[in-house]
């Protein structure tokens, strides 16, 4: 216990430690008091048999339901996170532009998107593309789902490389124009390459925020991870069971990449990089939370 | 154009409505996630193991697991197997729980958004409360939470602000909010499907973008000179 590093308490003395061990044991038995009753209730209606769970340890549920499903939502994730570093790396340079077209079409291409909710872009594409003709409608949640995943998490990025690059010490243009680069050039060649490399626990979490986002195709049909495990539930009476499952596969995966993001942020700050500075005017506040240094992603 | 204005004729007061519950939503589920919120990040900071065990593994399982499966979740689980009913009312019964999903969720986020904003407050204001003899209630009321609320205001919007656009995934716990008004408008108005969108889209910019501003504002206003 590293009581001596947090803020809001001095290291214990005994009297204080014996208080600590009885308020600990107390606060233990109201965990397992609530265990408990999880366990009763669950277990009066029935929730807790064999064979309500048991589907989930054959081969054929795992075949036909759950792996495609966790494939195609991997799947989306995978695409939506090539295109929107993609989306925000064209969007992050047009805001950082001396161009004053360039600039505004960039931010209010980025404001739109960011405060917009992706499930209304993923519905509306969703139910245009499939009219349209555009794609075929087999496709259509795919792509609505990438397409939607892609837009909002694009301005994301896009801010995130902004706010790197304002993070940066102004030496570093000045060095990359003072040797002959133009603005763009250094922009490109000094200063998003460490942008980048400041903003990768951020970029990180975001990742999960994608994959979170992509049980959003659950709403529009798509057949993913949520989806398939719903329709084991309907097929076996074990929706719950469905739901759980699905749950800590996306738990389990989000988990590990939360971690990979602390783990890198701590990398970069014992090498003296860290992500932004706290009270940048230029900084909006949904980009603020970096500064919390808080790996997981945002809430949506 | 004409199109356009037959599409308010005959949904304006729908889309008021069914946006009047989103705000309702937002409103309910931003109180409950504050309360909860705060009583998980005073766990999470407390010298107490086990409660700052179960902060964290509250906060790890709800940040991970998507929203759409709560929501599922609710409806699915919640009313159809356990059949719980807040309400008598059908509708305000998956309204309630819809409110419940929103606050779980969002409260994961306004705990490390608080205990950012403890993170904020220096070692040595901390030292010198208690320096000048404060023990750990009157030094964490007087001295560290004040400043620590200031210092989480920009997250705390964030948190917010992702909490407006969320309540549009209560359409998976059968609420009838706004992205399913605009799936049936879809349905039916193919021809403005454009301005369908851009309309409702133009909705949340409006609440969304002044929660931003204000935040900002005041998050800067309020910060703490260091």
């Amino acid at each position: 216990m590293k009581v001596s590093e947090s803020v809001l308490f001095d290291a214990p003395g005994p009297k204080a430690r014996r208080r600590v061990v009885v308020i600990n044991v107390i606060g233990v038995l109201l965990a397992l008091a609530l265990v408990y009753y999880l366990y009763k209730v669950l277990n009066d209606a029935g929730q807790l048999t064999a064979e309500k769970w048991s589907v989930f340890g054959k081969g054929s549920i795992w075949e036909n339901y759950l792996l495609p499903g966790l494939l195609n939502t991997l799947r989306a994730a995978a695409v939506a996170i090539v295109t929107s570093m993609l989306f925000g790396f064209i969007f992050g340079i047009g805001r950082l532009s001396t161009n004053k077209v360039v600039n505004w079409i960039s931010s209010i291409v980025v404001e739109f998107f960011r405060a917009v909710p992706v499930l209304l872009m993923m519905i509306f594409l969703w139910i245009i593309l499939a009219r349209s003709g555009m794609v075929a409608p087999s496709d259509s949640p795919f792509v609505a789902v990438v397409v939607g995943l892609t837009l909002y998490n694009g301005s994301i990025v896009a801010e995130l490389i902004r706010s790197g690059v304002f993070g940066l010490p102004k030496g570093q243009r000045e060095a990359g124009i003072a040797i002959g680069l133009t603005r763009g050039q250094s922009l490109r060649n000094v200063e998003i390459p460490q942008a980048l490399i400041a903003m990768l626990p951020a970029l990180i979490g975001q990742f999960v925020v994608i994959l979170k986002d992509s049980a959003l195709g659950y709403i529009i049909n798509f057949n993913e991870l949520l989806f398939n495990a719903k329709l084991i539930g309907t097929g076996n009476a074990n929706v719950l069971q469905g739901l759980v499952v699905a749950a800590a596969i996306f738990i389990l995966i989000n988990f590990a990449l939360s971690k990979l993001a602390s783990v890198v942020a701590r990398r970069l700050s014992s090498r003296g990089i860290s992500a932004g500075k706290p009270q940048d005017p230029a900084v909006p506040v949904v980009v603020a939370d970096l500064n919390t240094k808080l790996p997981g992603g945002s809430a949506t | 154009m004409q199109g356009y204005l037959s599409l308010w004729d005959e949904y304006g007061g729908q889309m008021v409505s069914a946006f009047w519950g989103n705000l309702q939503l937002t409103f309910w589920a931003a109180i409950g996630s504050l309360v909860l919120g705060t009583i998980l990040a005073l766990m999470r900071i407390s010298p107490v193991p086990s409660f700052r065990a179960f902060g964290t593994s509250y906060v790890n399982i709800f940040r991970n697991t998507p929203l759409t499966i709560i929501m599922a979740f609710g409806v699915l689980v919640l009313f159809g197997v356990f059949q719980v009913q807040f309400s008598s009312d059908f509708n305000l019964n998956f309204f309630q729980i819809a409110i419940l999903g929103l606050t779980i969720y969002h409260s994961a986020f306004v705990c490390e958004a608080i205990r950012s904003g403890v993170n904020t407050v220096p070692l040595g204001q901390a030292e010198a409360a208690r320096a000048i003899g404060l023990s750990f209630m009157p030094a964490a009321r007087l001295v560290i939470l004040p400043q620590a609320f200031r210092g989480a205001i920009a997250p705390l919007g964030n948190v917010l602000i992702a909490l407006i656009k969320n309540t549009t995934v209560a359409v998976a716990g059968s609420v009838a909010e706004i992205s399913g008004l605009m799936k049936t408008m879809l349905e039916f108005r193919a021809d403005v499907g454009i301005l369908i969108f851009l309309t409702i889209a133009v909705f949340f910019v409006i609440v969304v973008i002044p929660v931003g501003l204000l935040t900002t504002y005041l998050s800067k206003k309020l910060a703490v000179a260091r």
